[in-house]
């Protein structure tokens, strides 16, 4: 690693300097949690059946089994939302009696290995007296419908309205309308690394510590000591090298609760690591929406008004922390995307039904409704009869501060030229050239574009916004100069491949003057980082990283003033540079690591007037950032398949400064060949009774290299007003662009049969299905 | 629970004696009785590679290998790919192109692509991609992985790697 050049202006931040993050990764020395040993293992005997009522539970004999009865004063997980006729439910740790989904936890076996476990779990005779399960979120709405939840009327859990003031009058008054009826198949984030923990009581502090795969230690921590009613001093949750996560490992999973009332209880050691299977079936799903939006516009085909209906089924329980609002309201809040448009209605909800609980997973909502407008432009570039890309510049955003229908603030972005950038990369006249001489000889190609803004980086305000009980939104960075000179930063966030070890080294490298490699970030360990938030949302970079930047600011100033004072020279003639404090324009200087060790050992030297040590704290809770991108897919449909083959991928984006290159795009390729993976291949089926046909990675699908084209990325660096840093979030947008771009070229390209596909996964079968029905017709 | 029956497992060099039962996989055996856990478990049944290691120089899923099936063969893991401080140029490659993000696959990749280059280095890029796709990866959109591949198999090819 070369410093930067001296006086040559040129910065640490902007570099794509190789992650400090991959040495240990590379070699096979990461820490997995289940990588730990431990005195006992655990696995969960789980319910076969969606729906039902337990009448018996016998393990074999001799065997350990923890149910539901020895669970005594352990509260239920019960997430809660103060807003929107959220009905707060609860779900226990274990199923007390009742099942409400394939895969619910119902006991755990105990022994010394983990395949000593399972022997019990396979030993172990459950009967369920089955009920007729609700495995859709239409067939939860019908009349008479089974209600799985007291607490919940209908099977509506949550339900938000929204109508702007002159709605109707510009609704009545439209030239055209068209609507996009969608539908988003349920998904599941499959991080390669399923969920794991370890609890291990120490008999000497009396406290618990729990290492496991989670996104948000301390909330995880906070959560756990609520639930089983202890001082929160008393558990430490460490995530120590996670992979993969995806917001997937953002939720309480039930099972860490359990691990850590065990190693209190026993007084030992605990472990459990899911299997893929457990994954799929019980890991959290994702995406299940209807949705039904409606475009009212003008003659100059601009979008004067929306109509939106959401209908998300939430599973059987709620989310903790964000509660199975997060989707439907999400939905909501942004469903207008980049788009100028005045008037909005909106009526969103959410249903319970007996099916693996929801929660976040990357993109959150946004990939659907990206997909339902997007859907919605095309169609009305159509109905108009105007191309897909001029439909786009006339309703695109161009002027910031905007506020939208609903009350969000976008700040500066660059939807347009992120458009125009796009367009003219992928050279629209040539492909379409190409598509027609393919044409001719039976071969369909399809481009097709998407265009979105992707809200990140957003502080407590916008949570507070939803009426969530948890809050989450400010981040806290601790920067500390030791006495041997090197430099920690203990972070809130909990990164798991994101890479911010090495960026927010390269924030503070460029504050104090020293290189990345003299910067350790210290994360996941609730005994050493202050409370904290965690990491989702696209949020870390823009809300640690500008905690990271006001506490190395606050850092860099008293490293200044202690020079000051020890050089005899005005703090204003003091430069950090090359590792040393110096006197701009002299050869007078004394290296930082003398400086530190001053400060804690020599503090006689500062008369008073200098606190020992060098160590600050900077707290940072900004309102939020849009970034933005347009997306561009070209895809070859083989007609007598239904196969989708992706030739090219394209994607002009704008995630304002970009403090690591190298890493920015990393995030942006991951989160294409997630959403390529969504708008193709991945979906969890449900049959009829509620069990799950797609519990391995042969059915369930993710990308694998043969699938991904080759990524071209452009970038713009819009540098806004929002961030400290000046950057947004970059975590999400591949993710929420893609599955629209790639649909959308589907649908380019099966033109010529007047065929429309408006549902994701676009398989195969439902490409062919819909071909079929054509043919059929004609 | 069926009777332990004792094995030697030799990984990298190195004899473990180890005693398991017939049902334990080698990827088990290999982490928790030889304590090497640089090989990770993604799926346990062959589909994400995460767990891909080289016996007797071919990348085979460990997790649907027995431990006992592996006696008297050679093993090669990802903590024996480094020669002391000098990374293999995969693992060098991996770094610079970015072929890693949370770096749980990333030790069934470097296991794969090594002991494929191996065999043949002279690939040609389409047929990498074939064998690139057995594996699974959900952070990097393959990307970087592809890159430092193709990269390492220029560097591979200057200096042939000799199998331990």
């Amino acid at each position: 690693m070369t410093a930067p050049t001296k006086g040559s202006g040129m910065t640490w931040v902007g570099r794509a300097i190789r992650r400090l993050e991959d040495p240990a990764l590379v070699r096979g020395h990461g820490r997995f949690t289940a990588d730990l040993p431990a005195a006992h293992w655990v696995r969960f005997v789980r319910s076969p059946v969606a729906a039902g009522t337990i009448t018996s539970l016998n393990p074999p004999k001799g065997a350990t089994l923890v149910t539901a009865r020895d669970l005594t004063g352990v509260k239920p997980i019960t997430p809660m939302l103060h807003k929107f006729n959220y009905k707060p439910i609860g779900q226990p740790i274990l199923a007390d009696g009742v099942v409400r989904f394939v895969g619910e936890a119902i006991a755990a076996a105990i022994a010394p290995s983990e395949e000593e476990a399972e022997d019990i779990v396979e030993q172990t005779e459950l009967r369920i007296e089955e009920s007729t399960p609700i495995v859709d979120a239409r067939a939860a709405l019908a009349s008479g419908a089974a209600e799985l939840h007291k607490a919940v009327p209908g099977n509506v859990i949550v339900e938000g309205k929204v109508k702007t003031a002159d709605f109707d009058k510009v609704w009545n008054s439209a030239a055209k309308r068209v609507v996009a009826d969608i539908r988003s198949r349920r998904q599941n984030a499959t991080p390669m690394e399923a969920r794991a923990a370890h609890a291990a009581y120490d008999v000497t502090s009396d406290r618990v510590t729990l290492t496991c795969t989670t996104q948000m230690p301390h909330l995880c921590r906070t959560a756990i000591a609520d639930v089983l009613g202890f001082p929160e001093s008393d558990l430490r949750v460490v995530a120590p090298d996670v992979g993969g996560g995806f917001g997937q490992k953002m939720s309480l999973a039930p099972e860490y609760v359990l691990l850590v009332w065990l190693a209190r209880k026993h007084r030992s050691s605990f472990a459990w690591t899911e299997d893929r299977r457990e994954n799929l079936i019980a890991g959290f799903h994702s995406r299940d929406q209807y949705i039904r939006l409606e475009g009212a516009f003008d003659a100059n085909a601009r979008l004067v008004a929306l109509d939106a209906n959401v209908l998300a089924n939430v599973g059987a329980y709620s989310c903790y922390p964000t509660t199975c609002g997060v989707e439907p309201l999400m939905a909501m809040a942004e469903m207008p995307g980049p788009y100028d448009v005045r008037q909005y209605s909106c009526w969103s909800r959410g249903v319970v039904t007996n099916t693996c609980p929801m929660a976040p997973y990357r993109g959150v909502s946004r990939p659907t409704i990206t997909f339902t407008i997007e859907r919605l432009m095309d169609k009305a570039a159509a109905a108009f009869g105007i191309d897909p890309v001029e439909i786009r510049r006339r309703n695109l955003i161009d002027k910031f501060p905007y506020t939208s229908a609903t009350g969000l603030v976008f700040d500066e972005a660059s939807y347009k030229e992120t458009l125009e950038i796009a367009v003219r990369e992928i050279d629209v006249p040539a492909f379409r050239k190409r598509q027609n001489d393919a044409r001719a000889k039976g071969r369909y190609l399809g481009i097709g574009f998407s265009t979105f803004s992707e809200r990140t980086g957003y502080g407590s305000p916008a949570f507070a916004a939803r009426g969530m009980e948890i809050t989450p939104g400010w981040e806290t960075v601790h920067v500390t100069v030791d006495p041997s000179g090197f430099i920690e930063a203990r972070i809130g966030s909990s990164p798991h491949g994101q890479g911010l070890r090495t960026t927010l080294a390269q924030i503070i490298a460029d504050e104090l003057g020293v290189p990345p490699t003299m910067i350790k970030v210290v994360h996941g360990d609730t005994d050493r980082a202050p409370y904290g938030f965690g990491t989702f949302a696209s949020r870390s970079l823009v809300i640690s990283g500008g905690a990271t930047l006001i506490a190395a600011r606050k850092v860099r100033a008293k490293l200044i003033k202690m020079a000051s004072h020890l050089l005899e020279a005005a703090a204003d003639d003091i430069i950090l540079e090359d590792g040393s404090a110096k006197v701009d324009g002299t050869d007078r200087a004394i290296t930082i690591p003398k400086l530190a060790r001053e400060s804690y050992t020599q503090t006689h030297k500062f008369k008073g007037e200098i606190e020992p040590g060098v160590s600050e704290s900077g707290t940072y809770d900004p309102a939020g950032t849009f970034s933005n991108a347009c997306h561009v897919a070209v895809v070859e449909v083989d007609v007598e398949t239904g196969h989708v083959r992706v030739e090219k991928f394209l994607a002009a984006e704008d995630a304002g400064r970009i403090i690591n290159p190298m890493i920015a795009d990393g995030q942006v390729h991951g989160g294409i060949a997630q959403g390529i993976g969504n708008a193709l291949l991945e979906e969890i089926v449900y049959d009829d009774n509620g069990g799950i046909l797609t519990a391995n990675l042969a059915d369930y699908m993710p990308p694998t290299a043969r699938e991904v084209p080759e990524i071209e990325l452009h970038h713009i660096e819009t540098l806004t007003s929002a961030s400290i840093l000046k950057a947004k979030g970059v975590g999400e947008g591949g993710t929420i662009g893609a599955p629209a771009a790639i649909v959308n070229a589907i649908n380019d390209a099966l033109a010529p049969f007047g065929v429309q596909i408006d549902e994701m996964p676009a398989t195969p079968q439902r490409i062919r299905a819909a071909l079929r029905a054509r043919e059929k017709a004609a | 629970m069926t009777a332990k029956a004792p094995l030697t497992l030799h990984i990298n060099g190195r004899d473990h004696a180890i005693s398991v039962e017939p049902r334990r996989t080698l990827v088990d055996a290999i982490r928790e009785d030889c304590g090497q856990t640089g090989t990770h478990i993604g799926c346990e049944h062959g589909i994400c590679g995460a767990c891909t290691i080289l016996v007797d120089g071919e990348p085979v899923r460990s997790c649907l290998m027995f431990a006992q099936q592996a006696a008297g063969k050679k093993i090669r893991t990802v903590e024996g790919l480094a020669d002391g401080d000098t990374l293999h140029p995969m693992q060098q490659a991996f770094m610079d192109h970015h072929g890693l993000q949370c770096g749980f696959c990333t030790p069934g990749f470097l296991m794969l692509a090594v002991g494929v280059l191996e065999r043949e280095p002279d690939i040609s890029d389409e047929d990498l991609l074939d064998v690139l796709a057995s594996n699974l990866c959900r952070c990097t959109g393959y990307q970087g992985i592809i890159k430092a591949v193709r990269a390492a198999a220029k560097e591979m090819r200057k200096a042939p790697q000799t199998s331990k």
